[in-house]
């Protein structure tokens, strides 16, 4: 196969990388996430309407004379579908849903409640918290992991890669105003667990070069490594898109987020494995040397 | 690498066999508990109603602190150590004792073997923490003191909580203990939970109280309002009877008046003082107070002595017996609140799982095109793998009745994407040995060597994921960790040991030919 140049384009994709980053973090920090109830607390409800004549603006206008607070509506895969989210939650009023119900039938006909999610403030915080320590820990373990697989070096090359791709990643949920909820935690650490994986099989490859070849520089090297590797990265990723892409267009509204970050994630993971890890290797200099040393020891 | 033995080849078979039977068995029916296991689906799945309540222990915190005072005044005053001012206040016990008992009073909190400070051995704690201040004493539960107390209440809820939904009789309910003072309650196919949760939100309290003729405000009385809201009436603190005393209650018709009323029976303690407390207040009227609301307060125009009575109040029939079941099952502890409900109706449950299906057909067939493609020969060994692969996974999820969730369904397909990479890197790592090496079982052994610690690498992390989500995610995403972590260990088997074997067998039949892969 014809070696790829992908090493001269480094610094290029470097400062990509660099904006990309940083406009995902202006935009986490100063426009936020769009939290679900899952960590937002409040009520999300699914309903199907009998007949299409049922709109968006009838939904909105009948919910907002109930008095729930922030009401929102969207439309949910098909015409008929839709997600109602208010801020109220009174899951202790077992009439609560019971009389949003016939409200709603009165002014715009027959629904069907098909999902109904009523998150107390105490829970959303504490599942807030748990998804937070989840991603963290993952982050951690995957630190912790390489750290005994590899070299210094190594590691910080795949940890910076990793934080690349959950940054961008929370970065366009952030964009798109996409809902977060407990689905979207779980992506992201598949994410991170992709994205680990595909750095771990350069790396290893670039080791293995290491000791190969003395006289051939990092700079070098990386590229051999990456265009060795290069035809299982990509049958890979594609096969695994493959599978998330049925996922998105076929699992149902549901799973949608839920594929979409992976997706992301998966692209983001490629590409921070080939132009985020290996970058790194070569601006600390590694050689020969950074292994043999670490390996006498 | 490429050498099997007989045994090995054979047990390989066997357990992928046994294993993908219980693949199959998800769609048989036999007539064996162990043989006919199905994979559990979850409420996102199958639909039905997640509820989590969480135990208000404030009001039983109090009461203990009641009785304690109770318990401490009685205790002084058998010891000959005067205490006084007595107040509650702020979840402590705070009263003053006179100058010359302080030392005593503190040795008697503080012995290892005080009676009324109880000392856990084990927990290196008392059931009480005390301070002291010149002669004020601060008396409050320890951290372990309330860890028992909320303990015991939790034992006590979820008992009551499993008796009220049972007697609703939804199918095959899971009521579990969360922390020490939340109660998870599961129940499968039900699509409105209004009754139950109306049922759970009850404590289900109740006394006979005399209606006082003394005017509001006085001594030992309070003013209670009514369940209809049609006012409020002043009553006796003196409880007649409480719901502990009932025996059994039922819904019922009142001939005389045709109304819906609950009759009820008493245990054989509480027939004698409601009988006692009946011929002494005939005249009077006799307040029927739920959880602090008076449902009705007829006039008691005899005794009643048998241990038999009626309680009326405007019933419909399913008021009555909402109210019967209430008082069948007794009282709660502490109030209940529901602080998270996730409902899921059964057609979108039914709708997610075709969509799920759905998918993981289509995700699967690209798949497999995609491996044929690259790969073809080579690629049917992989494509072989990755159904014996699926077979496991899902035999494995049965066996151990896993619950399988709509995540833990798009866990399965991701799978399918992911298992791949193996067989992708050891099949990429042999076209480069084969390039500078002729022999090609020497090839095909050094390519599966050499590939080995990346494999590993690359699942370890995945699976570290899988581990960290399983402890910290929870009802669908636990699903989504489940397959994703079980996926990865079949992956490896199916790898491992099946695709490997028929490469070697086929390598070995055509070591002679050219271009193998």
């Amino acid at each position: 196969m014809k070696t790829i140049y992908f090493n001269k384009f480094y610094k290029s994709f470097n400062i990509l990388s660099g904006i990309l980053i940083i406009a995902s973090l202006v935009f986490l920090v100063f426009k936020g996430l769009n939290f679900g109830v899952d960590f937002k607390g409040g009520t999300l409800i699914e309903l199907r309407t009998d007949k299409s004549s049922a709109n968006i603006t009838k939904i909105r206008d009948s919910f907002n004379q109930m008095n729930l607070g922030d009401v929102s509506v969207k439309n949910f895969g098909n015409e008929t579908d839709f997600v109602v989210k208010f801020e109220k939650q009174n899951s202790n009023d077992s009439q609560f849903i019971e009389e949003i119900k016939t409200k709603l039938s009165n002014s715009i006909g027959t629904v069907d409640f098909r999902r109904v999610e009523n998150v107390g403030p105490k829970v959303s915080a504490e599942l807030l918290r748990s998804g937070v320590i989840a991603i963290a820990l993952s982050l951690a373990a995957m630190l912790l992991y390489i750290w005994i697989r590899f070299e210094w070096q190594f590691s910080l090359g795949a940890i910076l890669a990793l934080f690349h791709d959950v940054i961008i990643t929370l970065g366009v949920f952030s964009v798109f105003s996409l809902e977060i909820n407990l689905s979207i935690v779980a992506a992201v650490l598949t994410i991170v667990g992709y994205s680990m994986n595909d750095t771990v099989v350069i790396f290893d490859r670039v080791r293995e070069n290491l000791r190969k070849y003395s006289d051939i520089k990092i700079f070098e090297l990386t590229n051999i490594s990456i265009n060795e590797t290069l035809s299982r990265t990509i049958i890979t990723s594609v096969t695994t898109l493959l599978a998330l892409l049925s996922i998105f267009i076929f699992g149902g509204e549901i799973l949608k987020g839920f594929s979409l970050a992976m997706i992301l994630g998966v692209i983001f993971g490629t590409y921070s494995s080939i132009y985020i890890a290996n970058p790194v290797l070569v601006s600390l200099k590694v050689s020969q040397r950074t292994i043999v040393k670490e390996e006498k020891e | 690498m490429l050498y099997f033995s007989k045994l090995r080849v054979f047990s390989v078979l066997i357990f992928t066999l046994i294993i993908s039977y219980f693949t199959i068995s998800n769609f048989t029916k036999v007539d064996d508990e162990f043989f006919s296991k199905n994979i559990k689906l979850g409420l996102d799945l199958q639909g039905g109603s997640y509820l989590l309540l969480e135990i208000d222990n404030e009001p039983v915190i109090i009461q203990r602190l009641q009785s304690k005072v109770l318990e401490l005044k009685k205790f002084f005053k058998d010891k000959d150590i005067k205490v006084r001012n007595f107040v509650i206040e702020d979840k402590s016990i705070i009263f003053d004792v006179e100058n010359s008992k302080i030392e005593d009073v503190k040795s008697l909190l503080d012995d290892d073997k005080s009676e009324i400070n109880p000392y856990f051995q084990q927990y290196k704690s008392h059931q009480f923490k005390f301070e002291n201040m010149d002669t004020s004493f601060k008396l409050e539960f320890s951290d372990y003191g309330l860890v028992l107390l909320k303990n015991s209440s939790l034992d006590q809820a979820i008992e009551i909580v499993r008796r009220r939904v049972d007697e609703v009789g939804t199918n095959e309910p899971n009521i579990l203990k969360r922390g020490n003072d939340r109660i998870l309650v599961e129940l499968p196919g039900l699509d409105d939970p209004g009754r139950i949760k109306s049922l759970l939100g009850k404590t289900a309290n109740l006394t006979f109280q005399f209606i006082s003729i003394s005017s509001e405000g006085s001594f030992g009385t309070e003013k209670l309002k009514f369940e209809d809201g049609s006012g409020e009436a002043v009553v006796s603190k003196r409880i007649v009877l409480s719901g502990d005393n009932l025996m059994d209650a039922k819904p019922t018709m009142n001939n005389q008046t045709n109304e819906t009323v609950v009759s009820f029976s008493l245990d054989r303690v509480g027939a004698k003082k409601f009988g006692k407390a009946t011929s002494n207040g005939v005249g009077k009227r006799l307040a029927i107070v739920l959880d602090g609301k008076i449902i009705s307060a007829p006039e008691v125009r005899e005794p009643i002595i048998g241990g038999n009575g009626q309680i009326s109040g405007n019933f419909t029939f399913q008021s009555a017996t909402d109210l019967a079941l209430l008082l069948r099952s007794g009282a709660l502890p502490a109030p209940l609140n529901i602080i998270e409900e996730r409902t899921v109706g059964p057609d979108l449950g039914k709708d997610s799982i075709n969509a799920g299906i759905m998918s993981l057909i289509i995700g699967f067939i690209l798949v497999v095109a995609f491996m044929f493609y690259k790969y073809r020969f080579f690629g049917l060994i992989a494509n072989l793998a990755l159904i014996s692969n699926l077979f496991l996974l899902v035999g494995i999820l049965t066996l151990f009745e896993a619950t399988l969730t709509l995540p833990g369904i798009a866990g399965i397909i991701l799978t399918v994407g992911m298992a791949v990479d193996a067989n992708v890197l050891i099949f990429e790592r042999i076209k480069e040995e084969l390039k500078n090496e002729n022999n090609s079982i020497v090839a095909f052994d050094s390519g599966y060597t050499k590939s080995r610690t990346t494999i590993l690498d690359a699942n370890i992390t995945t699976l570290i994921a899988a581990v960290i989500l399983f402890f910290m995610g929870s009802g669908p995403i636990k699903g989504f960790s489940i397959t994703l972590g079980v996926g990865i260990l079949t992956t490896l088997f199916s790898v491992y040991f099946i695709a490997r074997l028929i490469t070697a067998y086929y390598v070995i039949k055509n070591k002679h030919k050219e271009k193998l892969i």
